[in-house]
């Protein structure tokens, strides 16, 4: 079973420092990391290779340095790590991230067969979750997000079973192979990467690819050109004043008429529409 | 199947790399373990990087290292509560190729210095422990990692693991070592504008100072504290043995406080934000301490082989030479590939040789005789500034009246004879 993971490296947000002025992360504040739900997305992977065969491929996209995610991933257990690296991808947002992911997923194609792609639920940078499903969508494939289990894999029967989140507990689907899932944290734990993995990760030189080396791309589709998505405006979160405690001698009535009348009294903050309050 | 190098070398500070960039350098088959997330990570020093030792190594790595400023003064400190002595060098001639000596953040220097290891050709692995040496038949022939399948082999395994040096002691090259061998640095690294610190040092651009400081900083206990300038922070910190701090009750954490609030001091470093905390063993048990350094398939070198002369506040110049000089040995002993003590003795008998072995030797009694006689730091520092403000203050009093009253109030606590043993013990342990 070929399983293709994609991954991220991201500055490292527990740490990172947001521009007061700007109100955008200083990445120099931070040091690059592999983005922690693709941690798991990978780990996955080698699971499942252990269990069914096949290979794990590691594909990217970002600067040079990305290679150094790769190579944490070697460290996990991929095989092999592509990044595809160019200034003409730069100022991708999502739509043009996944279109120039899925032109080198299908220059991967053209040598080995990929039955599984997996990714991590979200980038800890920008939180929005889209380049897993767009990828699928491309690739048309099912995209099955929030995976915390995988139940059943059938590569024979290309079949798989997976436990999903949602928010009020989970559910259990079948999907058809290949196809996409993006995985939660829960999923599973990176296991300590054993020694020799270790050393083959610190001489493991992932393969860069330049636009050059994919077909058929559609330039208008690449980077900043290839990207609808406008930042209007970022500013940091309100401070909450913290919550008001209702007790009210324990009366729920008047705590529910407080209620009602605070929300009456507040009902600017309903009305509002987002990011102009 | 676990796999066999050349040479391991455990530790990735300036012993471990230049011995690692050395045996790289000349075609042998290295594997660097570095314990931090990286090189650097976990390393701390005081933040003077000596240019000669290093050039040895990389000629002309300013040029492309990581560094912060080259100092062109050395100010010395003799302070009191609220007072000081001063002396200090200026040369311009420091701010210019071949430099002296530079600051550098060990962060981002022993990150890029590992690198240029790796560009020699040496296998670097990072947030990996080796909790011991393998031993067959009373011969070093790899080490164990913390890791699943952690074993991993070699003809020679360098210890350059700092100053616990777990596997040195493992292997029953040193015991613990004691209280008075051993110095706790603590130190913080405050972010200021590199206008500010122009301004407040009295230096242009990309010139730096370092500052040591002696007496009240350390209550009179056996140790100095300093002030470095960076580009855009401060390195500022204080030492004593472990000893001291014993006997004087002393926290750490404490004694940096009280420097950052010195009024000398404080002007200096005032609207710092912390931007790092850190706290290190020294050793400093000098030549006396110095423990087994080879054995069959090992050698010791840095920290670990306590090459630190505490007295001129170098340590990784030694460290660097050490690991430069076990990777020469390495690459001779590679030639006639015999790996046993006998052949690997070469390396303690150039350390010996060299200004490491001369200097520590030199030294061998200073820390002991410092240690054992409170009094340099408690009374004479205190001394000097008593001297310098009755000698200076105008109050018409005849300068010859003032040199007698000097001369007596600097006998007076420990009588002539008492000075003059002081001297003349002082005299013979540095000498």
């Amino acid at each position: 079973m070929n399983i293709l993971v994609c991954i991220k490296q991201v500055p490292d947000t527990k740490i990172i420092k947001v521009n007061p002025k700007t109100n955008t992360l200083d990445r120099s504040s931070a040091p690059a990391i592999l983005n922690p739900y693709d941690a798991h997305a990978v780990e996955e992977a080698v699971r499942l290779k252990k269990i069914h065969g096949g290979k794990v491929v590691v594909l990217s996209m970002g600067p040079p340095q990305a290679k150094e995610a790769i190579k944490k991933c070697v460290e996990i257990g991929a095989d092999e790590g592509y990044l595809i690296s160019d200034r003409r991808f730069a100022g991708a947002d999502t739509l043009a991230t996944s279109y120039a992911l899925y032109k080198a997923i299908q220059k991967l194609m053209d040598e080995d067969g990929i039955d599984l792609v997996l990714c991590g639920k979200h980038a800890i940078d920008g939180d929005t979750g889209q380049v897993g499903p767009g990828i699928a969508r491309r690739m048309e494939i099912p995209p099955l997000t929030n995976v915390i289990k995988v139940e059943e894999v059938d590569p024979a029967e290309k079949m798989i079973k997976v436990r999903r989140k949602i928010e009020n507990g989970y559910e259990i689907i079948q999907s058809t192979l290949p196809c996409l899932l993006t995985v939660e944290k829960e999923i599973n734990e990176v296991a300590y990467s054993p020694l020799p993995n270790m050393l083959r990760a610190a001489r493991y030189n992932p393969i860069v690819w330049t636009v050059d080396d994919l077909k058929d791309v559609d330039m208008k589709q690449l980077g900043l050109k290839g990207s609808p998505t406008i930042v209007g405006k970022m500013w940091p979160p309100a401070k909450s004043d913290g919550a008001q405690m209702l007790d009210d001698e324990g009366d729920v009535k008047k705590q529910a008429e407080k209620i009602v009348s605070l929300v009456l009294e507040k009902r600017e903050l309903f009305e509002a529409k987002g990011g102009e309050r | 199947m676990s796999e066999k190098f050349d040479v391991i070398v455990v530790g990735a500070g300036p012993a471990g790399t230049s011995c690692a960039y050395t045996c790289a350098k000349n075609g042998l088959n290295v594997l660097l373990i570095e314990r931090g997330e990286f090189p650097g990570a976990k390393n701390v020093m005081g933040g003077i990087l000596y240019r000669k030792q290093m050039e040895e190594i990389i000629p002309e790595f300013w040029k492309e290292a990581p560094l912060e400023r080259p100092v062109i003064e050395q100010r010395f400190w003799f302070l009191d509560k609220e007072s000081m002595v001063t002396t200090s060098y200026k040369g311009l001639e420091w701010g210019k190729e071949p430099y002296n000596n530079f600051t550098v953040l060990r962060a981002k220097f022993d990150k890029w210095f590992a690198q240029k290891a790796v560009e020699q050709g040496a296998t670097l692995i990072n947030e990996t422990v080796v909790t011991e040496c393998i031993v067959e038949d009373g011969k070093v022939i790899g080490v164990r990692t913390d890791r699943p399948d952690g074993d991993v082999y070699a003809d020679v395994v360098v210890l350059a693991d700092g100053v616990n040096s777990l596997l040195a002691k493992k292997l029953g090259f040193h015991k613990e070592w004691k209280p008075d061998q051993v110095a706790l640095t603590v130190m913080e690294v405050l972010k200021l504008p590199k206008k500010t610190i122009n301004e407040r040092f009295n230096v242009g651009e990309n010139q730096g100072v370092s500052i040591e400081i002696f007496g009240d900083a350390t209550k009179g206990a056996l140790g100095t504290a300093f002030l470095y300038t960076n580009q855009d922070s401060l390195n500022i910190g204080v030492g004593t043995t472990l000893s001291g701090m014993i006997k004087k009750k002393m926290k750490p954490h404490k004694l940096l406080n009280e420097l950052k609030e010195h009024p000398m001091v404080k002007p200096y470093i005032e609207g710092g934000e912390t931007v790092e905390y850190l706290a290190h063993l020294i050793p400093e048990g000098g030549y006396k301490a110095i423990p087994k350094l080879v054995g069959d398939g090992v050698i010791v070198t840095g920290d670990a082989a306590q090459f630190v002369n505490a007295i001129h506040r170098e340590g990784s110049n030694m460290a660097m030479s050490s690991g430069k000089i076990a990777a020469e040995t390495i690459v001779r002993a590679k030639e006639v590939n015999d790996f046993s003590e006998r052949t690997l003795d070469v390396y303690r008998t150039t350390i010996y040789d060299s200004f490491i072995g001369k200097d520590l030797k030199k030294y061998k009694d200073a820390a002991h005789t410092f240690e054992e006689h409170p009094q340099y730091f408690e009374q004479y520092v205190p001394l000097m500034n008593q001297a310098m403000n009755t000698f200076f203050t105008v109050d018409g009093t005849a300068k010859w009246d003032k040199q007698k009253k000097i001369m007596k109030s600097l006998t007076a606590g420990r009588g002539k004879l008492g000075v003059a043993k002081d001297l003349y013990r002082a005299w013979k342990a540095v000498k």
